[in-house]
This record gives structure tokens, sequence and C-alpha cells, in this order.
């Protein structure tokens, strides 16, 4: 007798789904990941092909033996960590360091929590976090960007350090000599570098691709890239000698990476316009307060993490507006 | 055409599939026998007054009003009561109903007039015309079945400043509204001018989503032929929106008012009436005649022949199924409403009523849950909320049974409209979770303030 399905509405569901989301974020990275192995060569995509399956295994055996629960490995969730975090670290990083990054970004940054959505940090910058403190030379010793036409596909990479690490070390002055004031070429991505992070012009591409499908806001990068324009403007403002233009800042390191894929990432960012807001805002005062005064020379992965921990405050005091309600209660 | 409006805060756009927009209405012949079920509003049902054996007349009273929230219900045809008994209607569960054994000629009651003609002059004045509407049974045809005299009754020290009707009609595939405007303009209008007078306001409103343009032109081109029979009347084009027919979002699109948490439309000075009910007061004030059909759409993806048809109440849904073409292979899911906000049945013979708007047939394909996997905070649930709420946080808080923080987080103001579930990437049953959070909380927001 009871031949139809009883459930409540609504009885039709947008097309949307988790999957979708984290294929389109990968998909949004393949622009990086191309201009990273044009500058790289085969260290990159070994790296990424590295991480990208050593997270997903964790994930796949965690989930089979641990947790023994669903298995999600095909939502496109671990393979996005294991590539944001090869985005992260120098090409030539030993593969080993490698595999363990990539254990500890979904098993401890992730896993550990309880799996998708339940993570208070971004996983891949758990990892990155984790390698930088544990193998502070490998993670710093970054190669040079060398067209792979020019070297051939397999060629080694000249290491030499990244802009932002010439500006600690030697002021403001040493970075012309090196001819990291060539905007043209900061943008292009040639320089040395995390190798995801140094094209900023297809990661752009990415990011209004994902912009565009929605799967993103701008408010959270808007944000972080005007906080830490403005902030570094200010500086340059007060003395040019010391500080280097805003603009540089925008592009070198990890910023444009960091604010539209990573600061972005659902799960570990505030929900409303307002908390967002209030999210870059603080990940844009952490970098360069990091980048202008602290012991690394890079602070965007750090600024990103501090803000995560800030999140469920962020959301707790950033509620929408009750419909019909004049004084949001206080609770 | 006015500029278009709209509400802000959240709504979503799910596929339109309004099939059967360019079907006329058909009137559909009643079967032998109907079941008339007594609770066809939302409140007390009717208590009946007809016996086993009795005679009745199409339009006559067959079950009284009982208690506040409450609407009379009327004999559909003219024929023998069989028996009174139970019924099982769309909710599933058993309730009251009087069968009717038919007879093939319509004698209708005394004192219906039977007319097509158009009926210009009104002859009542506001508290006749309430009357009249209690009367003649009329409830929100929209699907709530809310009772419409306690809507035009105007509490003191209140002002009705604007009757909205609600041509909206938001809701993906039902088009019987669009229909009624269609085929039944003038009649439709002096409903509006009735609704008007008895709520003592000279200012009327018609709200349609721009999806329905036909609807639009043909009623400004009718109010500007008429000026001075129509005057007061404005059409306003809404934006096509989910859910733009909710009662709350159709007065801030048209108003810019909002209507406070907890509290009833008139705060706003709005009375919202809806286009199938407008019609009903229509033939109830100027007729005489109570409210015994409506229009039903029929549709569904794979529906051989969706239609809209005029059909008496207490006639199995599963003959207008026939009507359209029959019942697909391929359907899983029967819904009385539309998909939005319609209930899903398990049978098909349930008795259409007068909140029976839409019967919707869908496939698998496209009614099947999706599996649900975890939240990913995305929080697009709280954008698409149109109420304001986190419906992320509802969900949770409602499973734990924390009923502290559903009251906290404003559980009540929910409309039930679905966005969220409809957006949620995860699919999670988020509305589920919520409707069960919020009949526990108001259970005990009632109990508390019993004491």
């Amino acid at each position: 007798m009871n031949k139809y399905t009883i459930s409540g509405s609504p009885h039709v569901h947008s097309t949307e789904n988790t999957r979708k989301i984290m294929y389109r974020v990968l998909l949004a990275l393949v622009p990086a990941l191309l201009v990273a192995i044009y500058y790289f060569g085969w260290y990159a995509l070994r790296l990424t092909l590295i991480t990208m399956a050593t997270c997903m295994l964790t994930e796949w055996l965690i989930q089979k033996f641990l947790i023994k629960g669903p298995l999600t490995i095909n939502d496109g969730s671990a393979a996005l960590t294991g590539l944001l975090l090869a985005f992260n670290v120098p090409a030539n990083l030993p593969i080993w360091m490698a595999i363990v990054g990539s254990i500890v970004a979904i098993g401890i940054g992730k896993m550990a929590f309880g799996g998708l959505g339940k993570n208070p940090f971004n996983p891949a910058l758990v990892g990155r976090v984790f390698m930088l403190v544990s193998f502070p030379t490998a993670m710093t010793t970054w190669p040079q960007a060398a067209p792979i036409f020019d070297k051939g596909f397999f060629a080694d990479a000249v290491t030499g350090p990244t802009p932002l690490g010439i500006l600690k070390e030697a002021g403001v002055g040493s970075l012309a000599e090196a001819g990291n004031l060539q905007f043209l070429d900061m943008v292009l991505g040639n320089r040395g570098g995390a190798f995801g992070e140094v094209c900023a012009i297809a990661l752009l591409l990415g990011a209004i691709y994902l912009i565009c499908r929605k799967v993103i806001e701008i408010v959270t990068p808007l944000s972080i890239l005007l906080t830490v324009f403005v902030f570094t403007g200010i500086c340059y403002l007060i003395d040019p000698t010391q500080y280097i233009a805003p603009w540089y800042h925008l592009v070198y390191g990890g910023l444009i990476l960091g604010a539209f894929f990573m600061a972005t990432d659902m799960v570990t960012s505030p929900m409303t316009i307002r908390g967002k807001l209030l999210f870059g805002f603080g990940i844009g005062v952490i970098t360069v307060v990091i980048r202008l005064w602290g012991a690394y020379p890079e602070g965007v992965s750090f600024a990103i993490l501090i803000m995560n921990a800030f999140t469920p405050l962020i959301n707790k005091a950033f509620k929408p507006k009750v419909f019909g309600v004049v004084k949001p209660s206080k609770n | 055409m006015n500029p278009i409006k709209t509400f802000k805060k959240g709504g979503v756009h799910p596929e339109e599939n309004k099939l059967s927009a360019d079907k006329p209405i058909q009137d559909f012949p009643m079967p032998k026998q109907i079941i008339v079920p007594l609770g066809q509003c939302l409140g007390a049902p009717a208590e009946c007054i007809v016996n086993k054996g009795d005679r009745v007349l199409t339009g006559q009273l067959i079950g009284t009003a009982k208690g506040f929230v409450s609407a009379n219900v009327h004999s559909p045809a003219t024929g023998t009561v069989a028996k009174v008994d139970v019924v099982m209607d769309h909710t599933g569960y058993y309730k009251p109903a009087v069968f009717i054994d038919r007879e093939e000629q319509d004698e209708w009651a005394d004192g219906i007039l039977v007319t097509d003609e158009l009926l210009t002059d009104i002859k009542l004045d506001s508290k006749q015309i309430i009357d009249k509407v209690k009367e003649c049974g009329i409830v929100g045809m929209g699907g709530a079945t809310f009772p419409t005299h306690i809507k035009m009754m105007v509490p003191e020290g209140k002002k009705a400043e604007y009757v909205i009707i609600n041509a909206a009609e938001c809701e993906p595939y039902l088009t019987c509204d669009y229909r009624l405007l269609l085929e039944k303009t003038q009649e439709f209008l002096m409903g509006v001018k009735i609704v008007m007078k008895g709520v003592g306001t000279e200012k009327g409103i018609i709200g349609i989503e721009t999806n329905k343009m036909k609807a639009i032109e043909l009623l400004d081109k009718t109010i500007n032929e008429h000026k001075d029979l129509y005057a007061g009347i404005e059409v306003q084009p809404l934006k096509t929106k989910y859910p733009q027919g909710g009662e709350k979002q159709i007065i801030k699109a048209i108003t810019g008012r909002e209507v406070p948490s907890g509290k009833l439309p008139i705060e706003t000075g709005c009375v919202v009436v809806n286009v199938a009910s407008t019609y009903a007061i229509y033939e109830a004030v100027q007729k005489n005649k109570p409210l015994i059909e409506r229009i039903v759409t029929v549709t569904g993806k794979s529906v051989k022949n969706p239609g809209n048809f005029r059909v008496r109440f207490g006639t199995p849904a599963d003959l207008l199924i026939e009507a359209a073409g029959g019942l697909p292979e391929d359907i899983t899911d029967v819904i009385n409403g539309g998909p939005m906000m319609g209930k899903s049945v398990s049978v098909t013979n349930f008795p259409c009523m007068k909140g029976t708007s839409g019967i919707l047939l869908m496939t698998l394909k496209e009614a099947q849950d999706r599996r649900q996997t975890n939240c990913i905070r995305c929080g697009r649930c709280a954008i698409a909320c149109p109420m304001g709420l986190q419906p992320f946080l509802l969900h949770k808080v409602a499973k734990q049974n924390d009923f502290d923080e559903t009251e906290k987080n404003h559980i009540m103001d929910c409309i039930e409209c679905g966005s969220c579930e409809f957006t949620c990437p995860a699919n999670i049953p988020l509305l589920d979770y919520i409707r069960y959070g919020k009949a526990k909380t108001g259970a005990i927001i009632r109990a508390r303030n019993q004491k």
C-alpha cells in the first residue's frame, strides 16, 4: 500500500554538493599548478602528486581502520588539502618530509577532530607550519624560478632567497640588486618561493572563477588584501627607505594564495559578512606584523591559523540579523 | 508597470517548472461518491450537523465551525449522506468525513445565486462582509488554510492600511492562482475590492512574481480600462525568488515593513489574502456561494497532460491524476501542494480539500534525498534563510534536544520555507530537525505561558 516516499518538505534540492565545491577549488588551482611546473619543472609536479596521494591515503586508512566510518575519499577535500600543502612548500623539499607533513595535515589537522567540517584549523596550514618548525632549513631553502624550456624538465633548481627573505635579512636596498623590484616578474611568478604562491596572475584567474561560481565570497580576501595594503602603505609613507611599497607586499610571499584559497576555507572561517571582514582584518594585521617585525620573513600561514582559532568566537559575536527583531537579544 | 520589488534577506531560486501555465482551467466531473473531510482548515475540524440518510443540497452547510480557529464546511454536491465516518486525508491520518452519494444534477441550496455574470455592486457593509466570509467557510487557499475571516477582523487599536493580495505563487510547478488571474480577472478584482471594503482600507496591492508577465499585463490593462471600478488597486511586480509569497516576505517586499517577531501581519497595517481566497470571497459575498470548489494543478515532469482543474471538494486525487494522463511508472513521491512546502502523501486517493493547491508527482531522480555528508560550515543555509536565522545551529541544538538554545536562537520565527535545506551542499535534512525543534519549543512556551 505504502508505495510512495514520505518525507518532509522541501522535496527538491539544489544540485550543489560538497564534492562539486571541492572539485571546483581544485580546478581553480590548476593554472597555478601549470605555472609552477613551468618554473619549477618535475620537482613541483612530483611534490604535488606525493602530497595529494599521501593525504588521500591517510584519510582512507584512518576512516577504514580507526574510525570505521563511511569513506569520503572521493569528496575531493583530502586531495585539496594535499594540493594546498604542496603549494606552500619549496619545490625541492625532500620527499619524506612532504609525506610526514601530509600525514600530519590530515591525521592531526583534520581526522583527529572528526574529519571534514569538524576541524578548527586549516589542515594544509597545520601541515605546513608543522614542517616549518620541524624542518626549518629544508622548508626555507627556496629554489629560484627557472622556465623549464631553458633548463629542462628534470633539472635541479638553483636555490636562493625569496623577496621577503631578502627584505628581512638585508633590507629594502638589496631587493633591487636581486631583481625583485621587477613588478611584472613578481606578478608572473618569476621569483623564488613556495611553488604554488609565485604566480599572482594564475591564482587570481582561479579566484575569479571561484567567485563567479559562488564557491568563495570576495569579502574575506578583499578584507585581507586591503588591510595589508593600508597597513604597509602607512609604513611606506612614514619611511620608504626601511619599508617597501605596499603593492609588493601584496604579491610577495603567499598572500594571494592564502587570502583567496586558504582563508576562504568554509570550515575554518566565519559565516557572516561582518565576521568575514573582521577575520580578514585580523589576518592582514598579523601578517604584516610578522613580516615587518617578526622572526619569520612570511606570516600568512600563522596569521590564518591564529584567526582560525578566533572563528568560533567571531561566529558567536556576529550573528545574522533576525527578521522582525529590532534589538538582537543578548545571549 | 511598477518597478520590480523584492525582499532582501535570503531566498533561493529553484527551477520554476510551471508546466501547466498554458493549460486552461477544466471543470472536473465529480464521481458517484464524494468524501468531504470535516477538518479542512488549520485549527479545529467542523462539527457534523447531518446524519446518515439525510438529503443535502449543493452548498448546504454540513459542518459548523467549532472554536475560534475553525471554518464551516458545506456540501459540494447534491445527494444523500451515505455515512459519517473517517477517511485518510493527505496527512496520512484518519479524519472524520461525510460520505455523500451524489445525484446527477446540482440542486443549489437556498439563497445561492448561480450566474456567470459579473456583479459589481457591493451591497454588504464591512461587518456583513466578514460575517459572510466566515459563514461561507473561506480559508487561506495557498496551503496554510487559516480561516480568512479571522485575518480580516482588524483588532481594536489597529488599522489596516493595505490589503495585499498574494499572487506571487512562488512555489515551483503550481499554476492554479495564475490561471485564475487570467480567466477570472474581473471577478478576482472585485474580490480585492470586497476585501478592501471588509477591512476598511482604500489601498489594495496585488503582488505577482515577474514570471507571470501575462497576468501582470492583463491585470494592469483591466484596471486601466475600469478606472472607477477598481480605484485603489495596484499591481506590484515582484522578483521571481522563493519564498516571495511568504506572508512576511511579501509584506517586506511591498511595503518595506517587517512583521515583528512573534506578532501578526496586522502590526504592519497589512492584511494578506491569497488569490484563490480572494476569488472565493467574491463568490461568497456577491453570490452567497460557499467555498465548495477550487482550482487544483496536477503536474509533474513525467505527467502526460499536466493541467488545472476546477474541483469540488471531496473528489479523490487519483481521479485527477487519471485525468492528467495517469500515474507515470517512475513516480516515487506524490506531493499535496508544491515541492518546497507541500506534504508528501502515502496514498493517491486522498480527497481534495480547501488547501489542495496542487498534486505534484515527482520522479525518483528529482525527489531522491541524496547521501548526507558532514556539515562543512559553509553558511549557505544562513545566507538563504529569509528570516535571518542560522539553520545549521538550529539543526544542531534541536538534534541535541536543547530547547533553551532553540528558543534563544529564534526557532519560532522559522517559516518552514525550506530554503536552507534546498541550498545545503551536504544534503542535511535541516528543516526536518528544525520542525521537530519548533514543535517541542512551541509546546514548552505554551506550557510556560499557561502557568
